[in-house]
């Protein structure tokens, strides 16, 4: 009896203990949780959705299309590029308040943070610039003339490079970020929509839309190392259009978002070979990871909802509904 | 060691500038053939013609069809050529009624001319084609729809980026069909190419379902699109003409303007108007503004004050695809240039969500095609269900095997 009574005694304060700990894990913002912003170009709105439970926590009013969003480096802010109201607009993150707008240039579409967390480069696809924005002074601060329909942006982490690409003239422009002049041009697949780094910067990515294809570009010697093409069974050519690129820390692997054609293909950066298409929601543009990066989320214009993807089993595990027609996303710790 | 003697010595020397002259020209030689490859000359051929007065007020009187769009082409090109060192210069050439077209060709064939956008009727493009100065030279058609130039008289050297008839009417007939209005009530204007284009509209029933059920030629003399109470007319006129059994759609060919306009919200029956007016086939509209489509028609507004027409809009893709092509091939040979523009390499990206390519059996660019209102996109064709074994696109007008030429 003795016995049962201790073993009651230690069961009962354990668990306890262990209610005590859920509790105090479900009041105090643990670790792990984030937030999800993905921004609806139809419907003007950000929404915020539970990193955990993938509830919508609150959507946002924001300017006329919001497309292209980032974080401030201290992670209080959203930059959102509102093409139709042309501005960005400062999104404050605790009041979830528009505090002020920065001059952009017509019709913003995708914007970067350079590495040093103050400028902001803004593709103008209307008059063929790259505009640099000083975020303290809310100014611009230079113009760089790129080539037509400039787009996609791309910033090396160690604040060396600037690649832009434009999508008329299919071209990753390089543009040395010290003196911000075009020090390169690589001619790439039609409609180069996304650029972006790898993680050790020896590698900038571009996907082309029209092109079908994603070229791997040498940052060192500005050449195309190779061009990775996708295949689907019963998908026709023409639909499948690379836009979104997103690279894991470790470096192992790649997720290219195929737009019309619902996948999002995996590809494997050793070896440069895709490994695996997954199916999500329809015109899949942009994606981001979870903090873990146990987590890989997607936008999906046309059936209007968000893609879960387990990292771990390559599975896609849920989807989400957002606003109408999503566009970006960023996942914020 | 052996010494070299002095005889030896001068001849290893002249030897030496020999050898520094072979790869010094051998330098020069490259350079000279890149000068003639950075400079792309494009040439614009039209009719000096009455400017054509559209029925609606709304609808500007232009002056410029089809340059304003080549010349959005070259600009373009040149912030490309910017890039690639190639520069790309377009000449216009208007000829007076009376004067000669193929004299005009020849000149600037002498001029060194290799590309042309031919803004002309079809038997002109083809009588230019058939030219000794045509063979080694690309042309485009940027200004006939006629079925024929795709069918039976196909020319090599003659690629076409305007639809023909036959694919805008496939275009509207698939829309037609997923709508499931079957039943079509055709009216046509007094012109050949409205009897061309209500062929089309009949060879397209066919194909994806349609019936003409009624049929009825518009004789009314067209007056000035300028009249005071001259909506009391034409409210008499089209209500007393459309008096006919049931149809689902008025499908209406009058592709100079004269009349469409007139018919839609006057019928006898309250039913929808259709063809080369109101829920109508295109290429290009205003009301596009899809895939990127926002910003090209917003650069080409900003530089015009005017929307890009249909012709323009042909122009473009003309100008666009040389210098795709002379991007991808550093040449500005015409022969190089259109072996490269029909091979699989090539693709174009047109604001038309895909790539497009050229048919290679008859030099037909296939593209999406727009069905438009006036004032919003309705949809666009090729509609979902529509298959093709090779491409989808290809379900819109003459197909490989409905054609002679094998080009």
């Amino acid at each position: 009896m003795r016995l049962f009574d201790s073993t009651c005694y230690s069961l009962c304060r354990g668990s306890a203990i262990g209610l005590l700990m859920a509790t105090c894990l479900l009041v105090s913002p643990g670790l792990r949780a984030y937030t999800i912003y993905v921004s609806s170009e139809k419907d003007n709105t950000i929404t915020l959705v539970d990193g955990e439970t993938y509830k919508i926590l609150q959507k946002v009013e924001v300017g006329e299309r919001p497309r292209g969003i980032a974080l401030s480096m201290d992670g209080a802010l959203l930059y959102v590029c509102t093409s139709d109201a042309d501005h960005i607009e400062v999104l404050d993150l605790e009041t979830l308040k528009v505090t002020h707008v920065l001059p952009s240039g017509p019709d913003p579409e995708l914007l970067v943070l350079g590495p040093e967390g103050r400028y902001i480069y803004v593709a103008n696809e209307d008059d063929n610039m790259v505009t640099v924005v000083d975020t303290e002074k809310r100014e611009k601060v230079k113009e760089i003339q790129v080539g037509v329909e400039p787009e996609g942006m791309a910033i090396s982490s160690d604040g060396k490079w600037l690649v832009n690409t434009s999508e008329t003239t299919n071209m990753a422009h390089f543009i040395n970020l010290e003196t911000l002049e075009v020090e390169d041009n690589v001619l790439v697949d039609q409609r180069p929509r996304v650029a972006q780094f790898t993680t050790d910067n020896k590698q900038v990515w571009v996907s082309s839309e029209i092109g079908g294809t994603v070229s791997v570009i040498d940052v060192a010697s500005r050449k195309i190392i190779k061009k990775i093409g996708f295949e689907i069974p019963g998908i026709q050519k023409e639909s499948i259009q690379p836009v979104g690129i997103k690279h894991s820390k470790d470096g192992k692997l790649a997720f290219v978002a195929l737009g019309p054609a619902a996948r999002v293909a995996v590809i494997k950066t050793g070896s440069l070979e895709v490994v695996k298409y997954l199916l999500v929601g329809q015109r899949v543009w942009n994606m981001d990871f979870s903090p873990d990066e146990k987590q890989i989320f997607t936008t999906n214009g046309v059936s209007n909802d968000m893609s879960v993807i387990d990292r771990e089993r390559l599975k896609v595990k849920k989807s989400v509904q957002v606003g109408r027609m999503p566009w970006g996303i960023v996942v914020r710790p | 060691m052996k010494r070299l003697s002095w005889k030896s010595k001068k001849k290893i020397d002249s030897l030496f500038s020999f050898a520094l002259l072979v790869v010094l020209f051998g330098l020069l030689l490259p350079c000279v053939a890149l000068a003639a490859d950075r400079e792309i000359s494009i040439a614009l051929l039209g009719l000096e013609e009455k400017r054509h007065v559209p029925l609606s007020l709304l609808e500007p009187i232009i002056d410029d069809n089809g340059l304003a769009g080549a010349e959005q082409g070259i600009r373009d090109n040149n912030t490309t050529g910017r890039f690639t060192g190639q520069s790309y210069k377009l000449t216009q050439v208007e000829v007076k009624p009376g004067e000669s077209l193929e004299r005009a060709f020849k000149a600037l064939h002498t001029q060194g001319i290799r590309l042309f956008l031919l803004n002309l009727p079809a038997d002109q493009q083809l009588k230019l084609a058939d030219l000794s100065e045509a063979q080694h030279s690309l042309l485009f058609n940027i200004g006939a729809h006629d079925d024929s130039l795709r069918r039976h008289a196909c020319r090599p050297n003659l690629l076409h980026t305007l639809p023909s008839r036959a694919m805008l009417a496939d275009a509207l007939a698939q829309y037609l069909a997923w709508k499931r209005w079957r039943k079509w009530f055709l009216v046509v204007g007094r012109h050949p190419q409205d009897e061309a284009y209500a062929a089309a509209l009949k060879r397209a029933a066919k194909r994806f379902g349609g019936k003409i059920v009624e049929q009825k030629k518009w004789t009314f003399e067209p007056g000035a699109r300028r009249t005071d109470s001259g909506h009391t007319k034409a409210q008499q006129e089209v209500n007393a003409f459309t008096q006919t059994g049931d149809y689902d759609i008025l499908l209406v060919a009058d592709e100079t303007d004269e009349f469409g306009e007139y018919l839609g919200y006057r019928t006898f029956r309250p039913r929808p108007v259709g063809g080369t007016q109101g829920l109508s086939p295109a290429a290009w509209s205003r009301v596009h503004e899809q895939w990127g489509a926002t910003q090209f028609q917003r650069r080409f507004h900003k530089k015009t004050g005017r929307w890009m027409s249909e012709r323009d809009y042909a122009a473009w893709l003309a100008v666009r695809s040389i210098g795709e092509a002379a991007t991808r091939t550093s040449t500005s040979d015409a022969d190089e240039l259109r072996a490269f523009i029909m091979s699989p390499k090539f693709k174009l990206a047109a604001f038309k969500g895909g790539p497009v390519t050229y048919r290679e059996w008859n030099g037909q660019l296939r593209q999406p095609l727009l069905v438009t209102s006036p004032r919003v996109m309705v949809s666009v064709s090729p509609q979902k269900g529509f298959l093709h074994q090779f491409s989808t696109l290809d379900t819109l007008g003459y197909d490989r095997q409905e054609t002679d030429c094998t080009n």
